[in-house]
C-alpha cells in the first residue's frame, strides 16, 4: 500500500515536472512569420512585441525584398521548408497553396475560437482568404488590406499661377482627377513644365517587365474601361471579356499615358522607382500602392501638405487594382499550435486598431467602419473608398504561369511598340487558354 | 634506409594494414585515388543530367508535388520547337551572341597587341584594363542601369557631349533599337579584358627569334603580322572565342539586372526564357526538355568547334 502510494505520488510529481517543464517550454518558444520587406513589415515587428508580451512567444522575421519575395517564398512553399511557421502571401498564391497543401485550412480553428469572416471587408475575404474563390473556405486571416492609389503634389496643384493657366485651358479647377479624361489632361499639364527651375513630369506609372508590375498598373486602368477576366457565366470563358472592346480601349489608353505624360526612361519601373520618382519631385502624380502612403506622408520633403491622395479615377465604371495579403499558417511548420495563438490574438478588434494606428492596413469592420476612421489619416477616406471597387488578379494555382504571359503582351505593346491592343490582348487570352488546359480546367 | 616522411609513416602502419595495402594491385589503388571524384561527379553532374532527361518527357511541375506526374512522350520537346517565343529568344541569343564574340575577339586582339609593345606604364594600363571582369555581373548589370538613365546617366551623356544628341532624347535599355545594343556594350566592356589576357598570352608564346628571322629575311611589319603574328595566336584567339561562346550563351544574371529581358521581350535570351519557365512559370517537365535541347546545341557546337581548334593547332 505504502509502495502504491509512493509511486502514485511519484507519478503525480512527475506530471506536474512535465506539465510545468512543457509549459516552460512554450513560453520558451520562437515562430517565425515570413514577408515582403517594407515599410509594413516594421509597423507589424513592433505590433508583434505585444504577442510575445502576452503569451511569451518569441517572433522571429523572415522579410524578404519584393523582387525576390516570390521567387523566394514560392521556392520555400513547394520544397516543404520549415523556415515558415507563419506566412503573409501574396493574394495571387491563395489557389496554389490551398491546392498542393502548403497552408492550413483556417474553417476549424475560426470556429472553434469564434472568428467571424463576417468580422472583415468582404472584398478582403474574398481576395486574401477564400480558395475556391467564393466559398467558404478558409486558408488565411485577411491581414494586410492593400490597393492601387494615387498620390499627387498638393502645392503643385495650389499654385496660383497654374490654376489659372489650367482653368484657362480646361475651364475647370486644376484638381485631383475623377475620371481617365481628367487624369489625362492633367498628366499633359504637368508635362514637362518647369517647376521651381525643375522639368518635372506628369505621372508615374508600373512598367515592370520582370514580376508583376506592368500587369499591376495596366489593370488599374482596364478594370475602369470594362475588362472582366471571364464570362461571370461560364467561367474560364475569355472571348468577348478579356479582348472586348472596352479591354482594348483601356490598354491603348494606358499606352498613351505611357507616351505622353511620364518620366524619360520609364521602361522597367516599379514601386520602388515611382517612390523616388515622387520622392525626388519629379512627377505630379503617382501610382502605388496604399501600403507606402503612410510612409509618403511623413516624408520630409513631398509629405505633409506637400502631398495629397486620390482614388483610381473612373471611366465606364469602378475599379481598382487589389493587392495586400492574408496570413496563413505554414503546413509544414512543427509550430502550427502557437502559429494559430498568433492569428487568434492577431484578429482582435484591439490589436487590429494598433495594426491601423502603426501603419499597418487592417482589414477588420471594427477598425474600418469606425465613425472616426475615415479623419484618422489623409489617405483613409480613399484607401475605404477603393476597398469597395478592388478587383484582384488570377488567384489560380497556375496564377505564376498566367501572370507572365499578360507581362510578356502587355510590356510588348505599351513599351516596345509591338502590334495592336487588340493582337495583345487575343495573344493573352490563346496564352491563358494554354494554361488552363494544361490545368485540366478547360479542355 | 633514408630517414624519410614515406618510411617513418612505413614504418607506422600497423603490419595487418600494411599487408592488406600490399595486396593491392596497382588498377585498384589508382581506383581507391579517383573514386571518392568519381562519384561526386556523378552525383552532381550525372546524376541531375540524366533525371532532367527523365522529366524532360513527364508533365512534371515543381510546384504541384501531390499532382499525378504523366509521361507526355516527346511532346516537350515539340511544343518548345514550335513555340515562336523560344524561336524569338534564340535569336536575341544569336544576335547578341554573334556581334559580343566579334566586338570582343577584335578590341580584346586590338589591345593585346598595343600591351604587348612594352611601352612605360603598360603594367599600370594593363591592370586598369582588366578591372571591369573582377567585377559581380550583378553589379555591372546595376549601375549600367544607372549609365544608362537617359535623365542622370553618364552614358547619355557621354554620347550627347560627342555627338551633340540631346541626352534625354534617347533610352539605351527602353527602347527596341537600342535595347540589344545596351546588352553587347555592357557585355563587351566587362568581357573583352578577358579575351585580351588570353590574345595577350598568345603574343608573348611567340618566340623572338621567329621575328629576327623574318627581319633577317626583310620581311615587312605588315608581312611578319600576316606570316607570324596571326597564325600563331590564332589558337589562343579560337580558344577566347570558345569560352566566350559558351559563357555567353548562358548568360543570365548581367541582362537579367539590366533589362530583364525588355523592352517587350527584345533582349530575352534563351536561359532568361529558360528561367522563367523553370521557376516562375514551373513549368519543369516543359523547361527541362528547354534544357536538354540548349545543352545538345552548345555542347554540339563546342564540340565541332572543339575539333576546329585541334586543326588549326596542329597545323
Amino acid at each position: 500500500m505504502r509502495s502504491m502510494s509512493q509511486h502514485l505520488a511519484a507519478g503525480f510529481a512527475a506530471t506536474l515536472l512535465a506539465l510545468g517543464g512543457q509549459s516552460a517550454h512554450a513560453q520558451g518558444k520562437t515562430i517565425t512569420l515570413c514577408w515582403a520587406a517594407w515599410d509594413p513589415a516594421n509597423a507589424l515587428v513592433e505590433l508583434s512585441k505585444d504577442f510575445t508580451t502576452k503569451t511569451g512567444t518569441k517572433m522571429k522575421f523572415e522579410f524578404v525584398p519584393w523582387p525576390n519575395f516570390a521567387d523566394r517564398m514560392l521556392n520555400e512553399l513547394n520544397s516543404k521548408g520549415k523556415l515558415c511557421d507563419l506566412i503573409i502571401g501574396d493574394s495571387q498564391w491563395i489557389g496554389g497553396s490551398a491546392e498542393s497543401g502548403h497552408y492550413v485550412k483556417l474553417n476549424d480553428f475560426f470556429a472553434k475560437e469564434g472568428i467571424k469572416m463576417s468580422d472583415f471587408m468582404p472584398a478582403t475575404v474574398l481576395g486574401y482568404s477564400e480558395w475556391p474563390k467564393g466559398t467558404p473556405n478558409y486558408w488565411a486571416l485577411p491581414a494586410m488590406g492593400d490597393a492601387l492609389g494615387w498620390t499627387y503634389r498638393k502645392d503643385w496643384f495650389a499654385k496660383p499661377e497654374l490654376q489659372s493657366e489650367f482653368k484657362t485651358k480646361y475651364q475647370r479647377d486644376l484638381a485631383p482627377p475623377k475620371t481617365w479624361d481628367e487624369f489625362k489632361q492633367v498628366a499633359e499639364f504637368f508635362q514637362n513644365r518647369k517647376i521651381d527651375g525643375k522639368t518635372v513630369y506628369g505621372a508615374y506609372l508600373f512598367t515592370e517587365r520582370g514580376s508583376e508590375g506592368i500587369t499591376m498598373g495596366v489593370s488599374n486602368v482596364l478594370y475602369p474601361f470594362g475588362f472582366k477576366y471571364q464570362d461571370p457565366k461560364k467561367p474560364y470563358n475569355m472571348e468577348g471579356f478579356v479582348n472586348s472592346p472596352d479591354a482594348v480601349k483601356g490598354l491603348e489608353f494606358y499606352k498613351s499615358l505611357y507616351k505622353c505624360c511620364t518620366p524619360p526612361g520609364l521602361t522597367n519601373s516599379y514601386m520602388q522607382e515611382g517612390l523616388d520618382a515622387f520622392k525626388s519631385g519629379q512627377v505630379a502624380m503617382q501610382m502605388n500602392w496604399f501600403a507606402f502612403f503612410p510612409g509618403l506622408y511623413k516624408d520630409p520633403n513631398v509629405g505633409g501638405d506637400k502631398i495629397g491622395f486620390f482614388l483610381n479615377p473612373t471611366e465606364k465604371t469602378k475599379g481598382v487594382q487589389l493587392g495586400g495579403q492574408g496570413i496563413s499558417v505554414v503546413a509544414y511548420s512543427p509550430n502550427q499550435a502557437e502559429a494559430l495563438a498568433y492569428i487568434k490574438w492577431f484578429a482582435t478588434p484591439e490589436v487590429q486598431k494598433k495594426w491601423w494606428a502603426l501603419g499597418g492596413y487592417s482589414c477588420h469592420k471594427a477598425v474600418l467602419q469606425d465613425p472616426g476612421f475615415t479623419k484618422s489619416a489623409p489617405f483613409a477616406k480613399e484607401f475605404l473608398e477603393s476597398m469597395d471597387s478592388v478587383v484582384d488578379f488570377w488567384a489560380e494555382p497556375s496564377y505564376a504561369q498566367l501572370l507572365l504571359a499578360e507581362q510578356k503582351r502587355v510590356h510588348d505593346f505599351v513599351v516596345a511598340d509591338k502590334g495592336t491592343a487588340k493582337q495583345a490582348l487575343d495573344g493573352l487570352i490563346a496564352d491563358w487558354t494554354k494554361a488552363f488546359k494544361e490545368d485540366g480546367k478547360l479542355k | 634506409m633514408p630517414d624519410t616522411l614515406v618510411t617513418r609513416v612505413a614504418a607506422a602502419t600497423p603490419a595487418p594494414l600494411a599487408a592488406r595495402v600490399r595486396g593491392l594491385s596497382d588498377r585498384t589503388i589508382k581506383w581507391l585515388f579517383i573514386g571518392p571524384t568519381m562519384l561526386l561527379l556523378l552525383a552532381i553532374n550525372i546524376f541531375p543530367l540524366v533525371w532532367t532527361i527523365r522529366l524532360s518527357f513527364t508533365n512534371f511541375r515543381a510546384n504541384r508535388p501531390n499532382a499525378t506526374v504523366l509521361g507526355v512522350g516527346i511532346d516537350n520537346y515539340i511544343s518548345v520547337l514550335t513555340d515562336p517565343d523560344v524561336w524569338q529568344a534564340m535569336q536575341a541569343t544569336a544576335h547578341f551572341l554573334f556581334w559580343t564574340i566579334s566586338l570582343q575577339t577584335l578590341i580584346g586582339f586590338g589591345l593585346a597587341y598595343l600591351i604587348d609593345r612594352k611601352f612605360r606604364g603598360h603594367g599600370f594600363w594593363t591592370t586598369l584594363i582588366l578591372i571591369p571582369m573582377m567585377l559581380s555581373p550583378a553589379v555591372v548589370g546595376n549601375f549600367w542601369a544607372f549609365l544608362y538613365q537617359p535623365q542622370i546617366g553618364l552614358f547619355n551623356y557621354a554620347v550627347s557631349f560627342f555627338t551633340g544628341i540631346p541626352a534625354s532624347s534617347f533610352e539605351m535599355i527602353g527602347s527596341v533599337k537600342l535595347a540589344p545594343w545596351s546588352i553587347i556594350i555592357v557585355d563587351t566592356w566587362m568581357w573583352t579584358p578577358y579575351v585580351m589576357l588570353i590574345c595577350l598570352a598568345g603574343l608573348r608564346s611567340i618566340p623572338d627569334y621567329i621575328y629576327e628571322a623574318a627581319e633577317v629575311d626583310r620581311a615587312s611589319k605588315w608581312r611578319q603580322f600576316w606570316s607570324i603574328t596571326l597564325p600563331m595566336v590564332l589558337p589562343f584567339i579560337m580558344l577566347a572565342v570558345l569560352f566566350r561562346g559558351i559563357e555567353n550563351f548562358k548568360m543570365f544574371d548581367m541582362v537579367n539586372l539590366l533589362t530583364s529581358g525588355g523592352p517587350g521581350s527584345t533582349t530575352e535570351l534563351a536561359s532568361i526564357t529558360l528561367k522563367r519557365e523553370a521557376f516562375e512559370k514551373w513549368r519543369t517537365g516543359y523547361s527541362s526538355a528547354f534544357a536538354i535541347i540548349l545543352f545538345v546545341a552548345v555542347f554540339g557546337l563546342a564540340n565541332i568547334y572543339v575539333k576546329a581548334l585541334n586543326a588549326v593547332k596542329n597545323r
